[in-house]
């Protein structure tokens, strides 16, 4: 049973990496309360559907068309929704909810309540210490560690992410510094969405896609984030695999039980906001600095 | 002056409507899902068939169906559902409700009914809740009546049959006198006496339950699940899932190749888009189902291919509306009115052979359950098909089969 809990944490950890990678650059290092995070995240496996399933592109380019057009679709939903109220965190909040909520209803409007399934990039089961994982789980792990390393490297090697820290960090200052903070906002959400997306075209062929995918992840990603530190891309990596590991024991520990898994990630969150507000690797909170 | 004349013509044509005479059924269900969708479809097919025949004899006069649609979206939300059935009795005049799927929304939906006084034909949720109200309170339930599928007690002595011919399969076939059983059951209403039930009576049955899991219905991951199952080394993994987690579960074991086999109730199983869903990895998951190119009764071969060949899919228990219509069509040619009151004895002693059963009612208003009657079928996904095996005796049946090893 031990191995199982290990490998299978494991790999869950790895589908939550990837998904919260990019909501940890958008909330954790932005501060920019995107709740439609993972409504881009679901329209891209749709777009990713479409493409592969319906018009038989292939799944190299129905990934990229995916990507590229959900990226531009949150350019576009920055400016007309987000831009304007950026300077209030409950409007940006509020905004970004009724924004998901239009693409769900879109969705349902559009495909109907119908669960639809993607098909695997990778065939085939491996077997890790008598654990069988999907190939395409595998491909998901090596995804997210790249995505990983990518994230950090734009934010930690580059202009552009010395200014996405920057502005993160004080507005203001990083105006009065010369740079345009609606500018980097916006970049910022373009990568993120990007990221989200990568996911969708990546993760969606293990899960179903349906109009409502986005919620249950974004429930997940706002725990791991929290429980990891806002503004730690190590800390989303640790909290990540922290509730793919805590679900597995709850699965296998309680398998009367396993509907609480999602109860028992949030339960979490809610105690390491009690205990440690800065969560496992994160900063202090804005008005604590 | 435009206005004027569009009035005249509205009450002109409400007019002729009501002279004409018109029975007006509402058919609730979630009608963005498949469920609502063939609620929709089985009525449709029900009203085009009898109203090109000139419509029902009521006393006399030839009336008119009109469906009415109220979309409950009871997978979503309960408030929604009752709603709707607010909604179709008092705005839209709806002389009959029909339709239903979420046993927690149906509940909620009975009383509404019950308290205007209308008749209910239930043709989706299975919680034997629905029909002990009418034994409990007569005068209040008795416009209540299921049509499909039998209650949740009698889905349990359909399934343990089905299981007891796999059991047998297995044993032949494996060479092992106590097969394992996995119990993967969502955490809601419906599932809670059926689990009750197979945890007492399958080591009766010679089987070991190994375990039980209660994934969310909404679950799109149970790879922790399956990790579980296969390290418990369960020969058949008895499933008892209406949601989502139905498509996850045959596609993550299809994944894994997985040497158990899945039988239960799953309503995803159930829909023609299931291969699809799975990324044509659900094979040899089995499902108890209603329909399929079988003689369940001389009806139910014809229904399905004009169903095919209207919808391009095949029908999920939920067109059993169309049984629910022909009842209510039988009752009023027979007692001649469309007062509820007078139909409900009418309906008590009715026997009615449909296109998915041959339905007769108890004194709960619960379908009398009975093999190659009520008890429904077996199917299971085989190479992309919905192949049907149980029960064996029904002309059209095939053998079941299991993943090799």
């Amino acid at each position: 049973m031990i191995q199982d809990i290990l490998v299978t944490g494991l790999v869950n950890g790895g589908v939550y990496a990837l998904l919260a990678v990019g909501f940890s650059l958008i909330f954790g290092v932005a501060r920019i309360v995107n709740i439609a995070h993972t409504a881009f995240y679901m329209l891209a496996a749709y777009c990713f559907y479409m493409l592969l399933v319906k018009v038989g592109l292939g799944f190299a380019l129905s990934g990229v068309i995916a990507v590229a057009a959900v990226t531009l679709l949150s350019v576009a939903c920055y400016w007309l929704v987000i831009e304007p109220v950026r300077e209030h965190e409950a409007a940006v909040l509020i905004a970004t909810i009724a924004l998901a909520l239009v693409f769900q209803e879109l969705m349902l409007f559009a495909f109907g309540g119908h669960y639809l399934g993607i098909p695997s990039t990778l065939d085939g089961v491996a077997s890790v210490a008598g654990v069988s994982i999907p190939y395409q789980r595998l491909l998901i792990l090596v995804v997210a560690a790249l995505m990983l390393v990518a994230t950090w490297a734009l934010l930690y090697r580059t202009r552009l992410g010395l200014a996405i820290r920057a502005t993160a960090n004080d507005i203001e200052v990083a105006s009065l510094m010369g740079m345009n903070v609606n500018r980097v906002a916006m970049a910022t959400v373009a990568i993120s969405v990007a990221l989200a997306a990568i996911a969708g075209v990546v993760v969606a062929p293990v899960f179903v896609v349906d109009p409502f995918m986005w919620l249950s992840p974004l429930v997940t990603m706002l725990a791991i984030v929290v429980l990891g530190g806002l503004g730690s891309l190590k800390g989303s990596l640790i909290g990540a695999l922290i509730i793919g590991y805590v679900e597995a024991i709850t699965v296998f520990a309680l398998p009367a039980g396993a509907f609480l898994k999602g109860a028992v990630a949030l339960s979490i969150m809610v105690v390491v906001l009690l205990v440690r507000p800065e969560g496992l690797y994160g900063v202090a909170f804005e008005e604590e600095r | 002056m435009l206005r004027s004349f569009l009035i005249a013509a509205a009450l002109a044509a409400a007019s002729a409507a009501h002279a004409q005479g018109t029975v007006k059924i509402a058919i609730l269900g979630p009608m963005a899902f498949v469920q609502g969708e063939n609620h929709w479809a089985g009525a449709e097919m029900a009203r085009d068939e009898i109203n090109k025949a000139g419509g029902v004899a009521v006393g006399g006069k030839k009336m008119q169906i009109e469906l009415i649609r109220g979309d409950t979206n009871e997978i979503q939300s309960v408030p929604d559902a009752t709603n709707a059935t607010e909604r179709v009795i008092t705005r839209d005049k709806a002389d009959f409700l029909i339709g239903g799927f979420r046993s927690e929304a149906v509940l909620a939906m009975q009383e509404i009914a019950m308290d205007h006084k209308k008749i209910f034909l239930g043709a989706g949720a299975a919680d034997a809740r629905l029909g002990e109200n009418v034994e409990k309170n007569y005068d209040r339930y008795k416009y209540w009546f299921r049509v499909t599928p039998t209650k949740s007690p009698d889905l349990f002595r359909s399934l343990m049959a089905v299981l007891n011919s796999i059991g047998d399969q297995i044993r032949q076939t494996l060479k092992k006198e106590q097969p394992k059983v996995a119990l993967v059951a969502e955490k809601t209403v419906w599932t809670e006496p059926i689990l009750k039930g197979l945890q007492a009576t399958l080591p009766k049955m010679k089987m070991e339950v190994v375990g039980t899991w209660q994934p969310s219905a909404l679950a799109t991951d149970v790879t922790a699940e399956l990790s579980a199952i296969e390290r418990a080394e369960a020969d058949i993994v008895f499933t008892l899932l209406s949601g989502p987690v139905g498509i996850s579960l045959g596609r993550q074991m299809g994944e894994r190749n997985m040497k158990a086999v899945a039988f239960g109730i799953n309503v995803e199983g159930q829909k023609d888009e299931f291969w699809a869903a799975t990324a044509g990895k659900g094979n040899y998951v089995a499902t108890l189902d209603t329909y399929a190119e079988v003689e369940i009764t001389p009806k139910t071969i014809p229904f399905v291919r004009a169903f095919k060949e209207r919808y391009k899919k095949s029908p999920t228990y939920n067109a059993a509306t169309y049984d629910a219509i022909m009842v209510l069509r039988a009752a009023m040619e027979q007692a001649g009115t469309t007062d509820a009151d007078k139909l409900v004895p009418v309906l008590e002693k009715m026997e009615h052979v449909g296109t998915g059963a041959t339905a007769s009612w108890d004194k709960r208003h619960d379908l009398i359950w009975a093999v190659g009657r009520t008890a429904g079928i077996g199917v299971q996904w085989q190479d992309g098909k919905k192949v049907p095996f149980w029960p064996p005796q029904v002309k059209g049946m095939q053998p079941f089969k299991m993943p090799s090893r």
